[in-house]
């Protein structure tokens, strides 16, 4: 008896060293750079801007400001609806494609899961600036259109508006919507869908009864993970949309730029943080509402 | 009949996912087209053929300083994200405590924060702890950024190798870190290489967040969005970014086949019925944190 105590002491300690060690790193980036740093930045939203790093005082007038001001409702609403859009247009396109690497691609999965995800691994920005020179004023759709004489002079009408952005991101988060979306109608029991067809379902009727609502959980993982980062993104607006299309993480790059007001673009942030919380929330309640039931 | 017909239907979809992924790629190709283009603009029709923008990258001093800059911090935050990566899935899996979960579920919570709240909010602690914009901050940044892809990649991994062999070894005397350094960490060989190099990538190609987080030395994307005002260096932004996507392209070919190679190679076979499941749950925790 005693023997087991003096080697399951040391043991235990060893286990114990382990367990801490194991922890440390990523105790470390998640407390610090994860939760403090967005509680700074809660912190900072209720401070007055006066120079200084962390403000003064306390105060709502950052949250008064971002309520009261029409421009903050305007550029919020805008981001809003190009990010709903470029969300629907991302999911709706996506939706096929996975559809046939679930159940048609065969032998060709593994190849075309891979192409697909693949221009996940490029540059953010060079596809942004891939479209930049597509849609200039002497840029690639302008010339070809004219070359091949649909056209007969340049267009402005491309670049610099909100529609070159909502294609832009949706061409830019387009392949962040298929995987899910393919994860989940993958993971759907083949059996169930037979089923329906022994009992005499159509294809479409299958389709609708039981492969829609089976998939949408992916689907609206799908539409959160593109709609997140479209909501505050600031390059597209900036290389493409021109100052008709100003979003709010345009402004809230401002804030901490040129504007240098830190507090008030903290405030943003925050109601920016409680939008996407929304969003989230609805997205679950969705989620246990008509998601699957098996 | 309802056979041919849905044989029909799948043709029909062949068609579009290759026209969607014709959609997906154009855009991006039209940066290596025109990168061999002899004009300095990117229209059509082209102008002939010509290396000459590649030459313009050689003896730039500017453009070797971000180059270097990116790998080094590529690779500081590729490891230190990969290492995160490891301990946060494996005590996540079986350290059995809450706190390894909620560390689990906060290192994926950098997916629902758009990249410009990461940004600004890295940007207020380092100037709260005195760092300030530097080489170090955009370290710190990247390694957010990549956390989640390295949690999600080795989290699948580690619950893909059966659970049996983990227990033997604990069975037969090896201490816990034994088990980890022994038998788990070598069985998931090819899936830390593989969360490195995409880690890397994430590093390598990042701008929203490196903005806020840079000083005087800039990384390569932060070099391209300051040669964009000047239409002048657009060929010269082609011809870099050509080779940018080239390397990208591999990096991420390699990645890809790492992952799947080492899965086949010791995981369980595909009949076993609870293993699969387990891969896939991994993957479907990249969304719901």
């Amino acid at each position: 008896m005693s023997t087991l105590v003096a080697t399951s002491a040391p043991e235990a300690r060893s286990s114990q060293g382990f367990r801490v060690a194991m922890l440390l790193p990523g105790a470390l980036v998640t407390f610090l750079l994860i939760l403090f740093a967005l509680g700074l930045v809660l912190f900072l939203a209720f401070r007055n801007n006066d120079g200084s790093l962390l403000g003064a005082g306390f105060s709502l007038a950052n949250f008064a400001t971002v309520v009261s001001d029409p421009l903050y409702w305007t550029v919020t609403l805008r981001s809003l609806i190009i990010a709903a859009l470029v969300t629907l247009a991302t999911v709706v396109t996506a939706y096929p494609v996975a559809y046939y690497l679930a159940f048609h691609a065969g032998r060709r999965r593994g190849l075309l899961l891979f192409l697909v995800t693949l221009p996940f691994w490029t540059s953010y920005l060079l596809r942004v600036f891939a479209w930049k020179i597509v849609l200039a004023y002497n840029g690639v759709l302008n010339s070809a259109l004219i070359e091949s004489g649909i056209w007969s002079e340049p267009t402005l009408a491309f670049l610099n508006t909100p529609a070159a952005v909502v294609v832009t991101l949706a061409h830019a988060y387009a392949p962040f919507a298929i995987l899910p979306i393919y994860v989940a109608l993958d993971t759907i029991p083949k059996s169930l869908i037979e089923a329906a067809s022994d009992l005499g379902a159509r294809p479409f009727t299958s389709f609708r009864r039981v492969v829609l609502p089976n998939s949408m959980p992916g689907v609206l993982a799908a539409a959160l993970v593109v709609f997140v980062p479209t909501v505050g993104d600031y390059v597209t607006p900036a290389l493409v949309g021109g100052p008709a299309s100003t979003m709010i993480g345009t402004l809230i790059q401002a804030q901490f730029g040129k504007a240098n007001d830190w507090p008030f673009g903290a405030a943003l942030s925050v109601a920016v943080m409680l939008v996407i919380l929304c969003v989230v929330l609805v997205a679950r309640f969705a989620d246990r509402r008509f998601g699957s039931r098996t | 009949m309802s056979a041919a017909r849905t044989q029909g239907g799948g043709r029909w979809l062949g068609v579009y996912v290759v026209a969607y992924l014709v959609f997906l790629y154009l855009p991006v190709l039209l940066i290596p087209l025109f990168s061999f283009n002899n004009s300095i603009q990117a229209a059509f029709p082209l102008q002939g053929f010509t290396l000459q923008w590649y030459a313009t990258l050689f003896g730039n001093s500017a453009l070797t300083g971000a180059l270097l800059n990116s790998l080094v911090i590529g690779a500081i935050a590729a490891t230190s994200a990969t290492l995160c990566g490891i301990t946060v899935s494996y005590m996540d899996l079986y350290g059995r405590s809450p706190l390894a979960a909620t560390i689990s579920a906060i290192a994926r919570l950098p997916i629902l924060i758009p990249g410009v709240i990461v940004g600004i909010s890295l940007l207020i602690l380092i100037n709260l702890i005195g760092l300030g914009p530097s080489r170090i901050a955009i370290v710190l940044g990247h390694i957010l950024v990549a956390l989640p892809t390295t949690v999600v990649i080795m989290r699948s991994r580690f619950a893909a190798i059966p659970k049996t062999i983990r227990e033997a070894a604990l069975d037969l005397g090896a201490s816990d870190w034994t088990t980890f350094r022994r038998i788990m960490l070598p069985l998931s060989l090819p899936a830390i290489v593989s969360a490195f190099m995409l880690a890397f990538l994430i590093s390598f190609d990042e701008f929203i967040v490196v903005f806020f987080l840079a000083g005087t030395e800039p990384t390569l994307p932060l070099y391209i969005w300051s040669q964009l005002r000047f239409p002048k260096s657009l060929p010269t932004v082609m011809a870099l970014g050509t080779s940018i996507l080239a390397v990208s392209f591999i990096i991420a070919a390699a990645a890809e086949i790492l992952r799947h190679r080492g899965l086949s190679a010791t995981a369980p076979k595909p009949a076993d019925p609870s293993q699969p499941k387990q891969t896939k749950r991994g993957e479907l925790q990249w969304h719901s944190t």
